[in-house]
């Protein structure tokens, strides 16, 4: 019998009555008193040298407040990036300017040369078609390779090239990795791209600045994952205001995937402007701005070599990756394609020797940073693509493959050749699920069934393995980061006994004012609805780092956790008080509180009222009130892992490709709300599947974004998708946070594009049909149906 | 500039506007009815379906003086006057059929005009009919699996949650 209420229910989502009457409040609903606009001024060459600004015209125009340029920042810091890789050779990566307007040259086609301030948007917007641009055209940086060729241009001209960092990881095990490729039995090579995206959260990203002149305090309503990430970044490093003058709220937020976890020159704009004017400054990104100024995903070349010995068993990796930074460093986007990346190149898998290599290159195309995944979709990729490559080519059963090296349940904890250990997993009861849930045995029937028809079907599987619940801030320092990853809570308890949790992570749609109710309600024994979450606000929540890379339960929750642990002891102090007895004796259940082995209790709101009321308390030993707060730092990462099965059709006449069957059988530990969860995989699958049929981010050769729009970008609709077939039975709990929990929401888009891409290849390649052994994403019908020929 | 007047989930609305205003701003900015969103500028996305005398329009494509004197629903006018959701809204709820929320209201406005015209559709007519509205939170399982539900079709076989 499922639960209906505590940890392990599905309880329809409390955030869902105001999302389906029009009763959200996201940022661009946010109007502020008097506020103005902005519209920005964004290049539309990817390289250029400016040689004057104009605005003379322009400022003169109907409504105008003010035009900034460049030159009115020249005083102010930079966009800062978040995380310092050092190469290969002990020297720290090459970290260009990042000015808020450009200054002396434009390097993305969407880089912002002017902001114009007015009375409306649409008078802001005339404006700027009169600002006169002196613009020099230079040319443009697009190919990674070519980027790094002697004599390239150079995107930063103080940089002693376009190479942010050549890094190696273990260097210490590469000549051990070269002799086993050398030694090896068998090598399997394969050469792909990890296709440059787009995150495209439907609500574009949105920001409005407000400064109160009586107070001098700054307010930010934005867009983020992560407010008190922005007001650190913000205040302190581009616009020098301290934390206590400065507000940021992020309130309902329409998805972010990444690309609102970082700090964009928008923000600080019209926080800067706001009191520049003395007005607030609202911008609203367009459709085509997004795809122009929200940091990319993705975009890695590879080359991955699998080595086996005799008996199929896997010896070495060695990877070589161009990883593209775009036009300047993102807030975390070092961190991508190295820590992210790097440690998870084991898999599932007991590869004993690893060497990952990644050369971090400047284009002058717009800057790329962590999408849904960051890194670990990228790992995943390439090696489930090269394992189901490896076994065509030795001609052994792909699920046999990968069983046969598994990491297998009595080696755990299971220190990896690249860094991390895992703690917990059981690959093969993942698997065994996946066999099961998907009908495996059932493909061959309908295979034969689809021939019938005249498609061709193809079946792939893989597993995936990803390090979620980020992050241990020491661990994380050591590598670079310049921030900690701890998260933190406050529950604050009222006189009533109904309580309010502070916390530092963030939902824009995950629901964790749904999932973190039901954890304290199992805590203390009380009804859900007496939890209220409240979250996005800096100036009513204690300093946390946000929302992504699946922290949110497995590090949120567990300084949620502690939180009310705290309130719990203290409660028991009071309940011991009040019913004479030994506090050792106390216990809690159903939100009432008993003296163990009698019948004497006193329930969860009369020691909440005598916390507030304390005419009979034992104010000698504590404090009135009840309202902890708690900081919890992870000691390890988590490891969600899963095995992914997808069946597709392909038409041999056109290419096309369609999704028949798609099934996940995943590991996240304890499960706090199933419903959430699989609402969660579903999201993922479909941006994987998005990015392995259909969503490409393309460039010209010019540096012209050939996909500034959804008429251009192929964003996954309903009829490019089937019903998923999902499963988190398979649960080995994560040993180092309180509530046993993973992380579910990275999942699905990375395990689900190498599940496609095998499928296609298989449905190619099977039979004799065709040699084609590999083709890159997105697999569309012009490029299926070419391979074919 | 021109005066505009309309009904809107059942009252009188009037203002002026220019002649370039859409009849989404002049919903979400006039008369502060923010429950219809703006996700693209190219009317793909859907997130700013509403009904206009009775069909499915997506308010970021037609001007505001285009819908002089028409009747308008949005979201904020789907629930009863009590508060009672909507079949379409409750099966959403009851389906994990969102997340974010930001797609949803055209969503919800696109499902309500399917059903409309087609009291119980197959998931293919759904999924084709949902061609104009983009979700990226949900990969449409969930959504569709709530219009079929709304629909009256029996969802408990439909695979998981």
């Amino acid at each position: 019998m499922p639960k209906d209420h505590g940890i392990g229910a599905a309880p329809k989502r409390r955030e869902d009555v105001r999302f389906l009457t029009g009763a959200g409040n996201y940022t661009d609903d946010i109007n502020v008193r008097g506020q103005a606009y902005v519209y920005f001024l964004r290049s539309d060459v990817a390289h250029g040298r400016i040689n004057g600004i104009d605005t003379g015209a322009a400022a003169a125009m109907p409504g105008v407040v003010r035009i900034f340029t460049g030159a009115d920042f020249e005083g102010v810091g930079g966009m800062p990036c978040g995380w310092q890789v050092t190469d290969r050779h002990g020297e720290v990566m090459q970290e260009p300017a990042h000015p808020i307007l450009a200054q002396g040259k434009v390097r993305h086609v969407g880089d912002p040369i002017a902001a114009i301030v007015a009375d409306t948007l649409e008078q802001a917007r005339d404006a700027a078609e009169a600002i006169e641009v002196d613009m020099e055209e230079l040319p443009a940086v697009i190919d990674m390779k070519a980027a790094l060729a002697d004599g390239s241009t150079k995107v930063h001209d103080d940089l002693t090239s376009n190479l942010c960092y050549d890094w190696g990881f273990v260097e210490e095990n590469r000549d051990a990795v070269d002799q086993a490729i050398k030694d090896a039995a068998h090598v399997t090579t394969l050469e792909l791209v990890n296709n440059r995206l787009v995150a495209n959260p439907m609500e574009p990203r949105v920001a409005v600045g407000d400064y109160n002149r009586g107070t001098d305090d700054s307010t930010l309503y934005t867009t983020s994952q992560n407010p008190h990430v922005i007001r650190l970044l913000m205040g302190a490093f581009v616009l020098g205001i301290p934390e206590h003058k400065l507000r940021v709220v992020a309130p309902d937020v329409g998805g972010g995937f990444g690309t609102k976890i970082f700090h964009y020159a928008e923000e600080a704009f019209c926080t800067f402007a706001a009191k520049a004017c003395n007005r607030p400054v609202k911008w609203t990104a367009s459709r085509t701005e997004a795809f122009m100024s929200d940091a990319h995903g993705r975009d890695h070349v590879t080359k991955i070599e699998l080595a086996l010995d005799a008996d199929n068993n896997f010896t070495a990796v060695r990877t070589e990756t161009h990883a593209n930074m775009g036009a300047y460093l993102s807030t975390f986007a070092p961190s991508v394609p190295t820590w992210l990346h790097g440690t998870l190149m084991a898999g599932n898998y007991r590869t004993p020797l690893i060497y990952v290599n990644v050369k971090a290159v400047f284009t002058n195309t717009v800057p790329v940073d962590a999408y849904r995944g960051a890194g670990r979709p990228e790992a995943t990729f390439q090696l489930e693509r090269v394992i189901d490559k490896a076994a065509r080519e030795l001609g052994v059963d792909p699920i046999a493959l990968r069983r046969q090296n598994f990491i297998q349940p009595d080696q755990f904890p299971y220190a990896t050749p690249v860094a991390v250990e895992y703690d917990t997993g059981d690959y093969d009861a993942t698997m065994n699920k996946l066999e099961e849930i998907a009908d495996l045995s059932g493909f061959a029937a309908r295979r034969a069934a689809s021939e019938a028809k005249g498609k061709w079907r193809g079946l792939g599987v893989n597993c995936y393995i990803e390090a979620c619940g980020i992050a241990p801030s020491n661990l994380v320092g050591q590598l670079g980061a310049r921030a900690g990853l701890y998260e933190s809570a406050t529950v604050r308890v009222n006189a009533t006994g109904g309580l309010v949790v502070m916390t530092g992570s963030h939902s824009h749609g995950q629901g964790h004012e749904t999932t973190f109710p039901q954890v304290i309600a199992e805590m203390i024994g009380i009804d859900e609805s007496m939890v209220e979450i409240v979250h996005g606000d800096t100036a009513n929540t204690p300093m946390g780092m946000g929302t992504y890379g699946s922290r949110s339960i497995a590090v949120g929750g567990s300084a949620m956790v502690r939180a009310a642990e705290k309130i719990i002891n203290k409660t028991k102090k009071i309940a011991a008080h009040l019913l004479e007895a030994s506090e050792a004796d106390i216990e809690l259940k159903d939100g009432n509180f008993t003296v163990a082995g009698t019948d004497k209790s006193v329930d969860w709101g009369s020691v909440c009222l005598a916390a507030y009321v304390p005419h009979n308390y034992p104010l000698e030993d504590i404090e009135p009130g009840l309202e902890e707060t708690a900081f919890y730092d992870p000691a390890n990462f988590t490891y969600p892992a899963g095995a992914y099965s997808c069946e597709v059709e392909v038409d041999p006449e056109t290419g096309k490709v369609t999704i028949e069957r798609f099934a996940a059988a995943d590991d996240f530990g304890n499960v706090i709300n199933p419903m959430i969860v699989e609402g969660q995989v579903h999201g993922g699958l479909a941006q994987g599947i998005g990015q392995a049929l259909l969503e490409n981010c393309a460039y010209d050769e010019t540096g012209q974004l050939l996909s500034a729009s959804y008429m251009d970008y192929a964003m996954p609709r309903a009829d490019d998708l089937p019903f998923y077939s999902v499963d988190h039975s398979c649960q080995t709990p994560c040993t180092h946070n309180p509530l046993g929990v993973k992380g579910c929401g990275e999942a699905g888009a990375i395990g689900s594009p190498p599940a496609v891409v095998n499928a296609v290849i298989d449905a190619l390649h099977s039979g004799g049909k065709t040699g084609v052994l590999h083709i890159d994403m997105p697999l569309s019908p012009d490029r299926v149906w070419a391979a074919m020929q | 500039m021109p005066n505009v007047s309309m009904t809107v989930n059942g009252k009188a609305a009037s203002g002026e506007v220019e002649g370039r205003t859409l009849l989404v701003g002049f919903l979400r900015d006039q008369l502060g009815l923010t429950g219809t969103h703006v996700g693209c500028d190219t009317s793909q996305c859907g997130a700013c379906v509403v009904h206009v005398d009775g069909k499915a329009v997506k308010a970021c494509t037609m001007l505001a003086a285009e819908a002089d004197g028409a009747d308008v629903k949005t979201i904020e006018g789907m629930a009863a006057p009590d508060g009672t959701l909507s079949t379409i809204q409750q099966a959403f709820q009851d389906h994990h059929g969102l997340q974010c929320g930001f797609c949803t209201p055209g969503m919800v406005m696109s499902a309500a005009a399917l059903l409309a015209e087609n009291a119980s559709p197959s998931e293919q007519e759904i999924r084709e009919y949902l061609e104009g509205n983009i979700c990226r939170c949900t990969g449409y399982h969930n959504i569709v699996k709530a219009i079929m539900a709304a629909a009256g079709h029996d969802v408990s076989a439909i695979a998981a949650e």
